[in-house]
């Protein structure tokens, strides 16, 4: 049975279509990915499925609980980390568990283990008496998790967990979303516009456009639509028709003078590819990536849209400094 | 409503209001100048007039004694309140908002953090009456009372604003427009009798935080134009008009 429903979910914002018509199912442990370019409605979506924004037409529920008629009891079984940081810096981190741990009414019983369970698994039982002022971005990444994560939820949204991280720590709070996934059994909506990082965690994605989910599979599924792998090859007066004509070849075009051939399992067939076209001077094989899927379905790279945003980590880096100081 | 849910909601009030304490009790250089402008008004302002003013033949330091801890009520609870907006602009909030936890409970958690914080204050600023011979010591629970209704009102108030901006701009508005007129025309620093331009005495009238100046300086001074029940009547509805206004004005916030 799926936990997270929605039926033509809808978000309008006078004039803007943020969320049009979503239909989803997501299964109970499922680690579920929205990919998107800035503005396609992650962030809209999420906001409804844990009841902060009203859907303008549409439903949906989760474990059974409608977003719209029962708020309060869908508020219980989901965790949210927010896109832009939510900590209270002027608490510890602790005191950030504490907060949150009587926020959602766990006993006073429970609460001192249960906080001690969830800084051990984002690992900062050592900095838990600091102010979370004096944390970096990654350690108020990690406490935000645990947070997150304290009363359980059935369902933990995370909006961006890794925005404005170095690579070395998004792949840390990969690990420990993978663990907890794993340990709680939390079925796990996230968002990114990392594609590499979509393609290493989720078990299915929904890639998002202009409030659209227009394709929806397993990473590798997506990727085996594009029909294989590309070869880019860089040959004087290339015989397209020749290596069109190939049994293991799905597509060939030009492009800058250089020859792009997607192919199927390039590490059978590349000596006898090469073997046909004589005279190369260059080869290079790229898997595609959920960023070609996207390309191939919009016609536009997934960073082009972004204003604000080059895409680049160390812009990202600053715009979150700039908003959690 | 069953019982559990209502335990749920006063846990949520709790944890408002202890992180709230938590915040207060970090902020020690607020406190310390909360309590020193509070000290100096009365010392370098009162003793400045008080050389040629005394009013009911009380000097003025003591006379406006009153009218000070009225003072810090109102910009220590406003502005408590209006810091919403801030929380609201570095989403501290919205981590809040989104729990199992109702808009009222979260909203009774400000308050009463905010009267906590406040009346601490007055409470220490109590532990220096003895520096004005005139005030009678056995009026301070009385006072303490309307000065933690008044706060009550106020914060209230504060948050009500605080939801309503979505910048810190208003903040200058605020205090132009609002803090600083309740101030002067409470009758904080002058006496309200017949020697009044009746426009003033009308507008002083008017204003609900006189009847607080009025009902904690009874208590203190006994000197005082409205009988206390009166004073605590026109307080209290005024911190009740302000609290159901607060809590609406909060639950509808973006
Ligand atoms: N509160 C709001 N008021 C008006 N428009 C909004 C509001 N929130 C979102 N939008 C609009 O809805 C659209 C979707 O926004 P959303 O934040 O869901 O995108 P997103 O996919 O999360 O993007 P990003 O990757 O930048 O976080 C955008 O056009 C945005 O401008
Ligand atoms: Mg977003």
């Amino acid at each position: 049975m799926a936990i997270i429903k929605t039926l033509a979910l809808t978000k309008n914002y006078g004039k803007i279509e943020a969320v049009r018509s979503i239909d989803l199912n997501i299964e109970k442990g499922e680690i579920f990915g929205l990919l998107g370019p800035n503005g396609a409605g992650k962030t809209t979506t999420i906001g409804m499925l844990c009841t902060i924004v009203r859907p303008t037409s549409g439903s949906a529920s989760i474990a059974g609980c409608d977003v719209i008629k029962e708020p309060a009891r869908v508020r219980r079984k989901v965790g949210i980390v927010f896109q832009d940081p939510t900590l209270d810096t002027v608490l510890t981190g602790r005191e950030n568990l504490e907060l949150h741990a009587r926020l959602y009414g766990i006993p006073a019983a429970i609460r001192g283990k249960r906080i001690m369970e969830m800084l051990e698994l984002v690992d900062l039982q050592n900095r838990s008496n600091d102010l979370a002022r004096t944390y970096s971005g990654g350690m108020r990444r990690r406490l935000e998790l645990a947070r997150g994560l304290l009363h359980r939820p059935a369902v933990l949204f995370l909006d961006e967990p890794t925005l404005g991280l170095d690579p070395q720590t998004r792949a840390r709070i990969w690990e420990y979303i993978k663990k907890m996934a794993q340990t709680e059994g939390t079925t796990v909506v996230l968002t990114t516009h990392y594609m590499e990082e979509a393609q290493q965690v989720c078990g299915r994605v929904g890639i998002i456009d202009h409030g659209r989910i227009i394709e929806l599979n397993s990473p590798d599924a997506l990727k085996e639509s594009m029909g294989g792998d590309m070869v880019v090859i860089k040959v004087k007066e290339p015989k397209l028709e020749e290596i069109r004509a190939l049994p293991y070849v799905s597509e060939v075009r030009e492009n800058d003078g250089l020859v792009e051939i997607i192919m199927k399992q390039s590490h059978l067939h590349l000596p006898d590819l090469l073997a046909h076209i004589r005279n190369v001077e260059s080869v290079e094989i790229r898997i595609p990536t959920l960023n070609d899927v996207f390309i191939k379905l919009t016609g536009r790279d997934i960073r082009e849209d972004s204003v604000e945003d080059s895409g680049s980590w160390v812009d990202t880096v600053a715009r979150y400094r700039q908003r959690g100081s | 409503m069953g019982e559990k849910r209502i335990r749920r909601e006063l846990m949520g009030v709790y944890a408002v209001w202890w992180r709230e304490f938590k915040v207060f009790q970090r902020e020690k250089s607020r406190i310390v100048s909360s309590i020193v402008q509070p000290l100096m008004w009365l010392f370098l302002f009162g003793s400045g007039v008080g050389a040629s003013v005394s009013v009911s033949n009380i000097n003025y330091q003591d006379y406006i004694y009153p009218g000070i801890l009225a003072m810090m009520v109102l910009f220590g609870s406003v502005f408590f309140g209006l810091y919403i907006v801030w929380d609201r602009k570095l989403d501290v909030l919205k981590a809040i908002l989104v729990a199992p936890v109702s808009r009222l409970s979260i909203f009774m958690g400000k308050v009463l953090g905010g009267c906590t914080d406040v009346t601490l204050q007055i409470v220490i600023l109590f532990c220096f009456a003895f520096l004005f011979p005139s005030v009678n010591p056995w009026g301070i629970p009385q006072a303490l009372l309307l000065l933690f209704i008044t706060s009550i009102a106020l914060v209230s108030m504060g948050l009500a604003l605080g939801s309503l901006f979505e910048s810190l701009e208003g903040f200058q508005l605020i205090s132009s427009f609002l803090i600083f007129p309740l101030f002067f025309l409470s009758g904080a620093l002058f006496p309200v009798d017949d020697k009044l331009p009746g426009w003033l005495t009308g507008l002083v009238k008017l204003n609900p935080l006189t009847y607080t100046v009025d009902g904690v300086r009874g208590a203190l001074l006994h000197v005082n134009i409205f009988p206390f029940y009166v004073d605590l009547i026109v307080v209290t509805f005024f911190a009740a008009v302000m609290f159901v206004l607060g809590s609406i004005l909060f639950s509808r916030m973006k």
